[in-house]
């Protein structure tokens, strides 16, 4: 199954990721006309004083280090393992992940949405590509894609599918467009056979995939492999 | 505005672009384009609102030739240019007009990481009563406005169910135009996949949006 967030830098700004290779095969290339332009526009807004480029390191230290899928697991297996705390992210789901210090741009209105037996939420933005920064990082490519934008309302079975997701036909299936500034995060159904496990546990089973709707948890079993 | 970035429930895109280990970033200059549309917004000459029509505005065959960051530089491009923070010369000679003077940025490291954990709330005060009550059924309306909206196309016309009320916020439609934030009853609005989508749409099914007061009729 296609996951990629136990890889992914964890919110605590270290972790086994691969994120320097993807620097060392870039520079094997002559550079992309889009990486010129880029590079182009920074230099002549440096040089005309508008922005800072320490700024921008911090900018991008921060989404490629320190916010990824891995807060908003740690908000799953909370709401998990702790019955308040699950009630007080359905009454105010912002307040409540920000208890666990998670806040701040794309992430200023949240809203849970729960998966039960009946139901399976999946979440998309079908005009742009709005997604939950501070608690799922920045959105992966297939998330951006004209193709997923699409097809995620009117074939939300089809997409699934291509994640090797496929749910009982008489399952319902829940799709939230984000077309304002509300960001919605699947609460997945917590596996069977995870009793007993401590929050930290349940924390990697949670994959980005699962808080979209993409995906689902890992089974403990899965997990271990 | 009737463009190709309003996208749901069209055909022809094919498979979904999925990679395994995806990194964050796919080459630095994705980072770069990011962190200066980013860092570009605190000059406070436009809004995120306004960014995201300055995108959906890019030529129909730019935009879906472009990868998502790509969109984003060339939107804010676009933008600095508008909004006279750099001239095209400028940008087509990739550096400062002879004899302009040098500008102080907004944001330093600091501010800019608390810029982040601070974000941009949307919700509004306003004294007027919202118009609609959870579980009241309620028609899109037909409109096709040449201008930025987030009522896409394919619920124009449809009727659904209130099923959230997220109170007051911003209004997108009007804020992108800076005609004002004109805040506006927010609403979670639930739509049948058959509503949508005709027969091909499964009973049990729905797509959820997120659609202000004056997206809304009474039905």
């Amino acid at each position: 199954m296609h996951d990629e967030s136990k890889h992914e830098h964890g919110s605590h700004g270290h972790g086994d990721h691969d994120h320097g290779h993807d620097h060392d095969h870039e520079h094997q290339h002559p550079p992309s006309p889009a990486a010129l332009r880029v590079k182009a526009i920074e230099t002549l807004l440096v040089e005309k004083g508008l922005v800072d480029p320490q700024a921008l390191d911090a900018i991008i230290e921060t989404y490629a280090e320190k916010v990824g899928p891995r807060n908003g697991a740690r908000v799953v297996a909370r709401a998990w393992s702790d019955p308040a705390y699950l009630e007080r992210l359905r009454q105010d789901a912002t307040a409540a992940i920000a208890e666990l210090d998670f806040q701040g741009r794309q992430g200023e209105h949240m809203v849970v949405v729960e998966n039960d037996a009946r139901t399976h939420n999946l979440v998309v933005c079908t005009l742009c590509s709005c997604y939950p920064w501070p608690v799922l990082g920045l959105p992966p490519v297939w998330y951006k894609s004209d193709a997923y934008r699409s097809r995620a309302v009117i074939d939300p079975r089809g997409v699934l599918s291509e994640f090797g997701v496929e749910l009982p036909e008489d399952k319902a299936v829940q799709v939230w467009d984000s077309t304002a500034e509300v960001r919605y995060l699947v609460l997945p159904e917590r596996p069977a056979g995870t009793e007993g496990m401590s929050e930290e546990e349940l924390a990697d089973l949670v994959t980005r995939d699962s808080m979209i709707g993409t995906g689902l948890p890992l089974s403990p079993e899965e997990a271990r492999s | 505005m009737n463009g190709v970035h309003d996208m749901g429930g069209m055909h022809g895109f094919g498979a979904l672009p999925l990679e395994e280990n995806e990194p964050v970033f796919h080459g630095e200059w994705e980072e770069r384009a990011l962190a200066l549309t980013l860092a570009m917004a605190a000059w406070g000459k436009w809004n995120i609102d306004a960014s995201r029509h300055a995108r959906e505005k890019l030529p129909p065959a730019d935009y879906l030739r472009y990868s998502y960051y790509e969109r984003w530089i060339e939107a804010l491009a676009n933008m600095m240019v508008e909004h006279g923070l750099v001239s095209a010369e400028e940008l087509r000679q990739g550096q400062p007009a002879a004899g302009s003077s040098k500008a102080q940025p907004p944001l330093d490291a600091t501010k800019a990481l608390a810029a982040l954990r601070r974000g941009g709330p949307a919700d509004r005060a306003v004294d007027q009563a919202p118009r609609f009550a959870i579980g009241q059924s309620v028609r899109a309306i037909n409109h096709h406005p040449a201008g930025h909206t987030r009522l896409p196309r394919y619920a124009r016309g449809k009727r659904g169910e209130i099923v959230m009320h997220h109170g007051a916020h911003v209004f997108a439609d009007s804020n992108a135009h800076f005609l004002g934030e004109a805040p506006q009853h927010l609403y979670a609005v639930r739509f049948s996949a058959r509503e949508l989508w005709g027969p091909q749409g499964r009973p049990q099914d729905c797509v959820t949006l997120d659609l202000w007061e004056p997206h809304l009729e009474a039905a």
